[in-house]
């Protein structure tokens, strides 16, 4: 029993380290590509290639001083940051990265909770993310950070119904909501999701991107209008708190795609875990692409092509993929 | 934790969160943090939903209430201007009726509970897979009340956009 | 259930590593505060009034829709996963149910509600 629990727990904050530690590497990597796209150097004085940069990043903000506006609602200013760090980690409860293995001479699940409604709990959790941006734009007491956070989650809840639309695509064929057993269906190379369910694999895409307020959606926080949106007032830790947040519900939206459409961490030669790194961050490496590549929507644009173009693409979609899988069951 | 005693300790700890915060929703001054409080309660309501296995109820509890209802609410304060700082006193001349009125109804709910010697209980035992199991008997057993689901949904959605639109204009 | 509990722990050990580099900042981050740095940031100008200024109302009609069709979403989920099992009659019950729905939304497309200007 008490051997379980150990286990259990140094597996929680082994996720947990190597979680964050993405989310700071994602930074770095998120500027290099960002660099090398316009012809620039990026971070090179923190240690080769700039690889310490995140740490120095890191030990700055603790350093720096903590502005709590006259103006804004203290404890709820506080909580902020927080509540909106927790859904991001959330989601990585659920995803499988590896197989099970063996550690130490103790059987070891690839997944830190196989729940029976994996699938469902991602797209609640994913829910909850709209709180942290509220709450902090309502703290804040100043109108750039409530615009921001009122844009934000209008636009999350606008694009979160083809988020899980395209979802159900997927669970059509798998029959399972338990996120382990959608990637053991995924075994070989042609049994990926992505090809069976192009269309959905490019809506939750766009709609990940949407949810993670990131280019060419990034209107919550447009620079040249609202400062910086829902989190303008915030400074020191809790701004890093944001800024984690952030790359934490990329890295999440990145490896549901990769657990969802691209097999999770199957894959030849290579051991699964190292699969699995690969492809969330080929994923990764495609949302800094986009933000190199592509303009700002406008606002009304936005709230127009996910409400008259996704939304009922992604419903007809369910249906054809229903009707798809109708057909095919009863040639076979 | 499958254990009956982790349960019960799980089971008080969730529902003195839902009591609490939903006696805080009732009587807090400042309404944008009653909505806050509304939503930890909703969200114990789901965690109670997982302690009886009900897992796929309570992904919809905390889906639907606290990501989508809850998020309305807070809207609606955050949107009418003048509401979201304002103390505002939560009770009126009728509170001290309804105060009796309600202490009234749960004693006689408990006396009732209390009176009942024979409970009903659920003889079959749980499946596994209860998301299956509901979608199976949705698209069956429930196959009216579901559909009846979908025409109530467009009535207050119609509902709401004519309001809301009186509103404006 | 234990499963749940891990998400839990998992839950609580995030929150306490925040909470701790907070602390840990508490500690060797410099305090001074004064009212010209308590002041709400509007571009270097003084703020006029409070923050709560009256918004687009669309706001609230969005995250209406949004509700009802989050209910509509939440019932595929269940209707997926045992469709396998279902068949045809399955699909024109879920078609008509989505039309339904789709007609709700082809309302509020009608009336402009959609358009955002």
């Amino acid at each position: 029993m008490l051997e379980i629990i150990i286990i259990g727990t140094l597996k929680v904050i082994a996720v947990v380290v190597v979680v964050l530690t993405c989310c700071a590497y994602s930074t770095l990597l998120e500027r290099k590509v960002l660099a090398y796209m316009q012809h620039r150097l990026g971070p090179i004085y923190a240690g080769p290639w700039g690889l310490m940069q995140p740490i120095a990043d890191g030990i700055k903000l603790m350093f720096k001083e903590d502005i709590v506006p006259d103006r804004s609602e203290r404890l709820m200013f506080m909580l902020a940051p927080i509540v909106s760090f927790i859904p991001a980690l959330l989601v990585f409860a659920v995803v499988p990265f590896s197989s099970d293995f063996s550690m130490f001479g103790y059987e070891i699940k690839g997944v830190l909770s196989d729940l029976n409604i994996g699938v469902l709990y991602i797209f609640a959790i994913t829910s909850l993310s709209v709180y942290g941006l509220v709450l902090a734009g309502w703290s804040s007491g100043s109108k750039y950070s409530l615009l921001g956070g009122i844009r934000s989650s209008a636009q999350m809840i606008s694009y979160e119904l083809s988020y899980g639309l395209s979802i159900v695509g997927v669970i059509l064929f798998a029959n399972t909501l338990s996120m382990t057993e959608i990637v053991n269906q995924q075994a070989s190379f042609w049994d990926m999701f992505i090809f069976r369910q192009p269309l959905a694999f490019l809506l939750f895409l766009t709609c990940g991107i949407a949810e993670t307020n990131r280019l060419p959606f990034d209107l919550p926080e447009c620079e040249s209008e609202l400062a910086a949106g829902y989190h303008t007032e915030y400074s020191s830790m809790r701004f890093a708190t944001f800024f984690v947040a952030e790359y934490g519900y990329m890295l999440a939206v990145s490896s549901v795609a990769t657990t969802l459409f691209l097999g999770g961490w199957q894959g030849p030669f290579l051991p699964p875990v190292i699969w699995f790194l690969i492809k969330v961050f080929g994923f990764m490496f495609f949302y800094i692409w986009l933000r190199a590549t592509f303009p700002r929507f406008r606002y009304d644009q936005l709230m127009a092509f996910g409400w008259k173009v996704l939304f009922p693409l992604a419903l007809a979609n369910t249906m054809g993929t229903a009707l798809w899988v109708l057909l095919t069951d009863s040639v076979n | 934790m499958s254990d009956p005693g982790s349960v019960g300790i799980a089971f008080w700890i969730l529902s003195a969160i839902v009591l609490i915060s939903g006696l805080l929703v009732v009587s807090l001054k400042n309404i944008f943090h009653c909505a806050l409080f509304l939503m930890l309660c909703l969200t114990g309501v789901a965690g109670i939903f997982i302690l009886l296995h009900a897992e796929f109820l309570a992904a919809a509890q905390v889906l639907v209430y606290v990501g989508a209802v809850s998020v309305l609410m807070i809207f609606a304060v955050m949107l009418t201007s003048n509401l979201a700082r304002k103390k505002i006193v939560q009770t009126n001349q009728n509170a001290l009726v309804a105060f009796v009125s309600c202490v009234a109804f749960v004693v006689g709910a408990l006396w009732l509970i209390k009176g009942t010697e024979v409970w009903k209980f659920a003889t079959e035992a749980l499946p596994a897979n209860n998301t299956m199991t509901i979608g199976k008997l949705l698209m069956t057993e429930f196959m009216l009340p579901f559909e009846v689901v979908s025409v109530l949904l467009v009535a207050a959605m119609i509902g709401a956009i004519v309001l809301a639109r009186g509103e404006e204009a | 259930m234990s499963e749940y509990l891990s998400v839990l722990i998992f839950a609580v050990t995030g929150a306490a590593i925040v909470l701790f580099t907070f602390f840990i900042s508490k500690l060797i981050r410099p305090h001074n505060p004064y009212p010209e740095k308590g002041v709400t940031y509007e571009c270097a100008e003084d703020a006029i009034g409070d923050s709560w200024i009256r918004f687009n109302p669309r706001f609230y009609i969005f995250a209406l829709i949004f509700v009802i069709f989050d209910v509509e979403v939440i019932f595929l989920f269940p209707w997926a996963v045992a469709f396998g099992e279902l068949g045809l009659f399955a699909l024109v019950e879920m078609v008509i149910f989505i039309l339904i729905l789709f007609f709700g939304l082809f309302y509020a497309w009608k009336k402009g509600v959609l358009k955002w200007v």
